[in-house]
């Protein structure tokens, strides 16, 4: 009988310790007051530098947390556990959080330097007018082939990726939008097309694109790149700029049919409490000295047009990674198709997985 | 006394209620509901109507048959060898020292293995053998996937074997079989019953390993997992991803009563 009370209390003390530490560890992160910013960032996405800059010119004491996908920054902000000030969801997230009510409108009249950004940077189908969200960094989808086994003209055009001599050793990126993406844009349709005619002549040409595949993965990309397992890969700028300074035999192209445009943009949480800091970091980032030197470290680039003039010639020359503005023109961010639709492109984009050409 | 029996099967009883019923309910329940939250038995008629589906679930059958079966092929005879040895308690040890690793682990140790610039190519170059593509194809999935399976397959079949009654093989060749018809008509059919665990053991996992089928396979292997994680991560329709999933139950409830009778163990 001692045994088991002991058991018992034994039960109750552990149960007691849990919900103590859990009520701890979800207070613990954030912290409030009124000069303290709490940022939600991508990991490794602002030269650290930057931050301690930030604290020294306004005082303000900056707390920042990172992730490492939307969907998980999106279920955070929805908790509401910690009041986030900042955060940097990319484009489709934006759009997503406006309708569910989670984004403060931005007060322009306290933002200085948005003229710094470039116009065709601002007032995107996600965010009409930028009522909520301010550039931080774009970029594109495009081709990244090493130059011991194919050369630039190899890959220059979505459709040449349906060359016989890439059979098996091509790597896509793992995404609905970006597969079916390819067959669209390659046939000049919109990449946010919601004609079920145009959708099942992009299926039907993607069919033999399937094998050209040599795998479809995610993050791996990155891995076979840069050492050498595989020799061409679709995949996206930021990532390609971080193979790139891997290895030198690397480069990226830009399809001339055009491509996705994806941008990740700060917004304003609901959860923000610190009205004045928010604004402060948001212009200090504005700084076109200050978005330059974050470029430079994050190697992606940046929508801040009088940045440029801070960065090496030949960053802002690469075009590539600032593609020329007719080539831009061409481009298409991604919309939020609606769940119908977003059903109707992951259902092809399954069938042509298991498709074996 | 019996008081007590009841006090402990308490946490055996929540563990089974939350973790087992709840879920499998839950799933169930899922399944008729569409991506609106309105009742509906349209996933089950989309499932059964698209050819997609039921060639994705031929595709997981298949694999997990030849994974299967495969494992079998190579655990027998192992098992059987393993008997006969001395030291059994360490080689056995041997063969269950890799279920401890991570399987994360293991097949990321394959793709290193596996790569063009790999341990088996580089191998194969030296011999003048130009470097084949093994990741992300049908055989390397295989090979993996039955290298992860085979401890479960060799376990229970060994367990089998060792508890045959010797007298019974001496038995039989004192009554004039011969080593082969021995084998056939004595020691197979004794050791049925560890075959049949083990082969719960294995093809039920292998019908929906997905992040092999990832990882290894590079999505060119495609199986009812990733039609499953597709549903709930990406389309949120997790109707649609509960129905497969029920079909996943309803397999492996088969593949029980299939195999069934007194069964023993099983994985974990």
């Amino acid at each position: 009988m001692k045994k088991l009370r002991a058991l018992v209390i034994g039960i109750v003390l552990i149960i007691v310790v849990l919900i103590a530490g859990s009520k701890i560890l979800s207070q613990s992160s954030g912290m409030s007051g009124a000069k303290v910013i709490n940022i939600y960032n991508w990991g490794d996405y602002i030269d650290p530098e930057l931050i301690s800059e930030f604290e020294k010119k306004t005082g303000y004491k900056v707390n920042y947390e990172t992730f490492d996908s939307n969907e998980a920054m999106l279920t955070k902000i929805k908790q509401g556990g910690t009041s986030y000030d900042l955060a940097v969801p990319s484009d489709y997230m934006i759009q997503k959080m406006k309708k569910a009510h989670l984004l403060k409108p931005l007060d322009k009249s306290k933002i200085k330097g948005l003229n710094n950004i470039s116009s065709q940077f601002l007032n995107q189908p996600f965010d009409r007018n930028n009522r909520y969200s301010v550039p931080y960094f774009w970029g594109t989808l495009g081709v990244v082939y090493n130059d011991k086994y194919f050369k630039e003209s190899d890959v220059d055009s979505w459709n040449k990726l349906w060359n016989k001599k890439f059979r098996g050793k091509i790597m896509f990126v793992d995404g609905a939008r970006e597969f079916m993406g390819i067959g669209l844009a390659s046939l000049g349709y919109s990449l946010n097309s919601k004609n079920d005619r145009e959708l099942d002549q992009a299926y039907n040409k993607l069919k033999s694109l399937t094998g050209n595949a040599k795998a479809i993965v995610s993050d791996e990309i990155k891995m076979y790149m840069e050492n050498e397992e595989s020799s061409v890969a679709v995949t996206y700028s930021g990532e390609a700029s971080e193979m790139l300074a891997e290895n030198r035999h690397l480069h990226y192209v830009l399809p001339s049919e055009g491509t996705n445009l994806w941008f990740d943009n700060i917004v304003i949480p609901k959860t923000s409490k610190n009205t004045k800091g928010t604004y402060a970091f948001i212009n200090f980032m504005l700084e076109p000295k200050n978005a330059a030197k974050n470029a430079e470290y994050i190697g992606y680039a940046t929508p801040n047009e009088k940045a440029r003039k801070y960065l090496p010639k030949d960053v802002i020359d690469d075009k590539q990674f600032y593609p020329s503005k007719s080539l831009m023109k061409k481009m298409e961010v991604y919309e939020d198709l609606g769940s119908r639709y977003i059903e109707k492109y992951n259902d092809l984009y399954l069938e042509l997985k298991m498709y074996r050409h | 006394m019996k008081k007590y029996n009841a006090f402990f099967a308490i946490p055996y009883f929540l563990w089974l209620v939350f973790f087992v019923l709840a879920p499998v309910i839950l799933i169930v329940g899922y399944s008729f509901f569409d991506s609106n939250g309105n009742f509906t038995l349209q996933n089950y008629a989309t499932y059964f109507a698209s050819g997609k589906y039921l060639a994705m679930t031929f595709n997981s059958v298949l694999y997990a048959f030849l994974i299967t079966l495969l494992t079998l092929v190579i655990s027998y005879p192992t098992a059987y060898f393993l008997t006969k040895l001395k030291h059994r308690d360490l080689w056995l040890l041997l063969i269950i020292l890799p279920t401890w690793i991570n399987m994360l682990l293991k097949a990321y140790a394959f793709i290193g293995i596996f790569s063009l610039h790999g341990g088996i190519n580089r191998f194969m170059t030296f011999f003048g053998l130009a470097p084949h593509q093994i990741l992300f194809t049908d055989v390397g999935f295989m090979i993996v996937a039955t290298y992860i399976q085979l401890p479960f397959m060799i376990m229970p079949i060994f367990t089998g074997l060792e508890e045959l009654n010797p007298s019974l093989i001496k038995a039989s060749r004192d009554l004039g079989a011969n080593a082969f018809q021995t084998f056939a008509k004595v020691v197979f059919p004794l050791s049925l019953a560890g075959v049949k665990s083990g082969i719960q053991a294995v093809f039920i996992p292998s019908l929906s390993f997905f992040m092999l089928t990832r990882l290894i396979g590079g999505n060119r292997v495609i199986t009812l997992g990733t039609a499953i994680e597709e549903h709930f991560l990406v389309t949120q329709d997790w109707g649609m991803g509960a129905t497969i999933g029920v079909v996943l139950i309803v397999a492996m409830f088969i593949v029980m009563i299939i195999t069934g009778e007194k069964k023993k163990g099983g994985r974990n």
